[in-house]
């Protein structure tokens, strides 16, 4: 049965339902209308009391800037080069989350093979994961040069870590049960990853995706603010050196609505999979 | 014909902290369609000796043998059962009982229709497609039997396997597992630490003395019933039940 299917088959019977269910049914939808509404209020009440209070100069706008200036602003800016800026943040964030969430999983898969690797490799992963990873951002400008490549590289960094010990995790969490039966019944180990761990840990990936679209962006505009000619990062910076502060509330804006974007994407992903199951 | 042999088994295990001598001149057999109970104080050694059948374990010295052949790894003519069923939540029953064959690579039309035919027959034609978490604890229970089944094994260990359920259940899975095992006609091996249940489904009873482990005593109860259930109200019962449990616990006091 496909998802339209299903929806179809829920309308038909919302009217046929007994009452007590339809009344049940229907305080369930007021309370989802009640929690939406609620939170589209709380985002109108910030957005007027931010404009109220720039425009009655409570607040000073130039430097707090009001939702107003920056829809100034975003219609400026998209007749400019908005669109170039959003897409090589988009893009170094995207390559980066894609490289350190496959390249995190693939150092994750050799650590669960080898207990040797994993032991000898344990102190390093833990410091490296302690460290501050801007530490690294001179290392990774003269390595790197000054462009896209260092700022994919810092945001492999700060992601590929937290992957590989959050996706190992999930690897090693395997029910002892669950492996001793595989084990019993004479199953390699590409049996047992493929038959039991991978499929037993797919929940887990999934959050360690939606941990990395968060890092990914932390990285992607800690990245830019080292070294870039342009994106968001770049406005961002640009415009506090230069006391635009319109051009740095409007890209955050941009950034908040790309990042939840992103999450959401990676939330229909898991949707999808869970639907599967 | 003996289907498995234990041959003087020694096994000592190595930790840091020092060795542990396991098994000690552990020699006993099970012929073919014989239900064998393992008992003992609890930490004898009882899922060890399992272990050692299901060739997940060697002995330090001596020789295990199934149907006349060294144990040198796990092998296809051993079926192991653990305590808790461990279906995969992921997989509809059907693929549950599948998981065996397809590891061993023996997915063949035969076998695909013998283990739909064994679903069948222990009602659960209508949950082939059904997942782990839609089945009683029962249901999955029988699940994991047939799973054992269906590779074809000579040879069933049977873990505690009813230890995970409570105890009304445990009687009524007790009777069905009991039931396919015999209908089946396989030879099978309990370790139990529950002496009633030993005695309500074995044709004999090993009873293993403290660690190290050798065979202390064994029994032959003779219950003139036809299923476990039936055994328990048995009036031979309780005799059979008391000289097995003194047998136990008087080594375990000392």
């Amino acid at each position: 049965m496909t998802k339209k299917d299903k929806q179809k088959k829920q309308r038909v019977k919302y009217s046929e339902l007994p009452a007590a269910r339809a009344a049940y049914l229907r305080s369930v939808r007021r309370d989802k209308v009640k929690v939406l509404s609620l939170q589209i209020a709380v985002l109108i009440l910030f957005l007027g009391l931010w404009q109220l209070l720039a425009s009655t100069g409570v607040i000073d706008d130039f430097i707090t800037s009001s939702p107003i200036r920056i829809i100034k602003t975003l219609g400026t800016l998209i007749k400019q080069d908005l669109l170039k800026h959003v897409g090589i943040t988009l893009l170094e964030c995207i390559v980066g989350f894609v490289v350190s969430s496959a390249l995190g999983f693939f150092i994750a898969v050799g650590l669960w093979s080898s207990k040797t690797a994993r032991r000898v490799l344990e102190p390093y992963i833990v410091t490296l994961n302690s460290l501050p990873k801007i530490a690294l951002g001179p290392i990774i400008i003269v390595w790197m040069g000054a462009g896209m490549k260092a700022i994919v590289t810092m945001t492999v960094l700060i992601c590929v870590i937290v992957t590989v010990i959050s996706v190992l995790g999930g690897f090693l969490a395997c029910d002892e049960g669950k492996l001793l039966l595989m084990r019993s019944m004479g199953a390699t180990r590409t049996q047992t990853f493929f038959k039991l761990i991978l499929p037993q840990s797919l929940p887990n990936l999934i959050s360690v995706l939606k941990i990395n679209v968060g890092l990914a962006w932390v990285g992607t505009i800690m990245g830019e603010y080292l070294v870039s000619s342009a994106g968001l990062g770049y406005l961002i910076i640009y415009g506090g050196q230069v006391f635009k502060l319109d051009l740095v509330m409007t890209s955050t804006v941009i950034l908040c609505v790309l990042a939840a974007l992103m999450y959401l994407g990676v939330a229909l992903l898991e949707r999808h999979v869970a639907s599967k199951r | 014909m003996e289907i498995l042999k234990f041959d003087d088994v020694n096994l000592t295990y190595q930790t840091p902290q020092g060795q542990t001598d396991a098994l000690k001149d552990l020699s006993f057999s099970v012929s073919e369609g014989e239900f064998v109970a393992l008992v003992g104080p609890s930490g004898c050694g009882k899922t060890t000796v399992l272990s050692l059948v299901s060739g997940l374990l060697f002995p330090t010295s001596g020789s295990v043998e199934v149907d006349g052949h060294r144990v040198t790894g796990p092998m296809s003519s051993v079926g192991y059962m653990l305590q808790k069923d461990n279906l995969f939540e992921w997989r509809s029953i059907f693929k549950n009982v599948m998981l065996g064959l397809e590891v061993q690579k023996k997915i063949t039309p035969e076998m695909e229709s013998y283990a739909n035919g064994l679903l069948d027959k222990y009602g659960l034609k209508d949950f082939k497609k059904s997942f782990p978490p839609e089945l009683s604890g029962g249901m999955r229970q029988r699940v994991a039997l047939i799973r054992t089944l269906a590779f074809k094994p000579k040879l069933l260990l049977l873990d505690e396997p009813f230890s995970a359920l409570d105890f009304q259940t445990r009687l009524s899975v007790c009777d069905d597992v009991y039931s396919i095992i015999k209908s089946e006609g396989k030879t099978a091996l309990l370790v139990t630490h529950d002496i009633s249940e030993a005695v309500s489904v074995a044709d004999r009873i090993i009873v293993l003395s403290r660690r190290p482990a050798s065979v202390k005593s064994i029994f032959e109860p003779k219950i003139d019933a036809s299923t476990p259930f039936e055994r328990r109200a048995s009036p031979e019962f309780s005799h059979w039940f008391d000289t097995v449990w003194k047998e136990v616990s008087y080594d375990e006091k000392g």
